[in-house]
């Protein structure tokens, strides 16, 4: 390979992190506050966090990439620049998948945490700021990490839609060279690379943020990579 | 937002078309990635590095890549090494292969989560090693990951579009060769999209109901 393509391969992984660190942020907000929204006191709050949750979760992440592509633009009468495009499909998607973490993780948070938190009347949200999620955040790290992993592989599908990640650079050195093995297989191991950095990444940050509340890290077998779940009809495991 | 109930219904045919073939993507991935998965969780308990590690590093490396890439890889990679397979063969093997990598987790969890006492009883009765695997731990284990399978059922549902990467005419694949044709994006999308939440949501349900059979 020369040098001219292998720009083309940096380029892709350029747009490839950027996606990534996007619709990350975007996915982290999304699913913090769908997440709290689902233990929310008032019913019909909850019945919208899993409205959402149930419909973004349903459908796939590459039907909603199409649907934002193809049926914002003429329906709202503004198109959106590629990259924002795939940042929201990407982030809305993901964040759903996110929210049940989030939702999971503040549920397994010793009850008697909550109630020491209402006999000191502390407000909701102090509550909430104070006491729930400085001790849920530590447990969310292990499958906020899996599911990173899971959004670094989504941005792959940006390319369909023409977006110059590094998966559309791989099909257009594939198309100059003629030579597909080589390139594929190079565009495979940055993946990998890409996501094991991410671990490693999130494992550091794990270890960080659960010395913080005095635990100790989930010990490395029992880090098992998950794909996110996907049922729970209103609930389900975290 | 302007909507046109005769694109719908123009669409309708594709539509089924489109439904049938992802169905089958499921059905037969689903299949391949419960057979590849145990065969990967059964290889992983060899007692010998020279089979795990490879095993470990090859399906790690697998489920940490992107499916898309790898329909590529296979799609255009195969015919250059002498193989070819139509585009649906071809993304078939990928998904169940992809999903293989997930389901062997779930296997493994199964086969870890039989109590020692099975093992120990196996022992104890002499059974042979092929016996104990088949008619002690394997029944008890595989009970057990039904519900986690399920999921990854689910989850393969929302991936099948990606095979419209690789020409495969699947829900998505027609909904956009209609669209093209017809310059309608709006309601062929809109239909498949409501189609995959109807059917994961059923899905779901169906596991539900499945799980409690399975439980109690």
């Amino acid at each position: 390979m020369t040098s001219g393509l292998w720009d083309l391969v940096l380029k892709g992984v350029w747009v490839t992190i950027q996606l990534l660190v996007l619709s990350g942020l975007l996915a982290t907000a999304v699913a913090f506050v769908v997440g709290i929204a689902r233990t929310h006191r008032l019913k019909f709050v909850r019945f919208l966090a899993g409205l959402y949750i149930e419909v973004f979760r349903g459908t796939s992440a590459l039907v909603m990439i199409f649907w934002v592509f193809f049926v914002l633009p003429p329906a709202f009468g503004w198109q959106l620049v590629p990259l924002w495009a795939g940042t929201l499909a990407l982030g809305l998607t993901y964040g759903a998948y996110g929210a049940e973490i989030v939702r999971g993780a503040l549920a397994a948070v010793d009850p008697a945490q909550r109630e020491g938190g209402i006999a000191l009347s502390f407000t909701p949200a102090q509550r909430m700021r104070l006491i729930l999620l400085p001790q849920a955040v530590p447990e969310m790290i292990p499958p906020f990490s899996n599911l990173l992993v899971e959004l670094l592989k989504g941005t792959a599908l940006v390319s369909i839609m023409g977006m110059g990640d590094l998966a559309f650079s791989g099909n257009l050195v594939r198309l100059a060279l003629q030579e597909s093995a080589e390139i594929y297989t190079y565009i495979l191991i940055i993946y990998f690379v890409i996501a094991f950095l991410l671990t490693r990444i999130m494992r550091g940050l794990e270890k960080k943020l659960k010395a913080g509340v005095g635990k100790k890290p989930v010990p490395e077998p029992d880090l098992e990579l998950k794909r996110a779940e996907t049922t729970g009809v209103g609930g389900g495991g975290a | 937002m302007k909507w046109d109930w005769s694109a719908v219904s123009e669409f309708m045919p594709y539509f089924w078309d489109g439904l049938l073939v992802t169905l089958q993507i499921l059905v037969l991935g689903s299949l391949i990635s419960f057979v590849l998965g145990l065969v990967w969780a059964l290889l992983m308990r060899v007692p010998s590095r020279w089979v795990t590690w490879p095993v470990g590093g090859v399906t790690e490396f697998i489920r940490n890549t992107p499916l898309l890439v790898q329909l590529f890889f296979l799609f255009y990679v195969l015919p250059e090494w002498g193989v070819t397979f139509s585009a649906l063969t071809t993304g078939v093997v990928a998904i169940g292969l992809h999903y293989s990598t997930y389901t062997m987790q779930v296997y493994r969890a199964g086969i870890e989560a039989v109590p020692v006492g099975q093992w120990e009883a196996a022992t104890a009765l002499n059974l042979p090693l092929r016996r104990t695997w088949t008619a002690v731990i394997l029944p008890q284990a595989v009970r057990r990951v039904v519900p986690a399978l399920g999921n990854y059922v689910i989850s393969m549902l929302k991936d099948t579009p990606l095979l419209m990467a690789i020409t495969v005419l699947e829900m998505l694949g027609e909904a956009r060769l209609f669209s093209q044709q017809h310059f309608q994006f709006t309601e062929p999308l809109t239909v498949i999209g409501l189609a995959f939440i109807v059917i994961s949501y059923l899905a779901s349900l169906a596991l539900r109901a499945l799980e409690r059979r399975l439980v109690h």
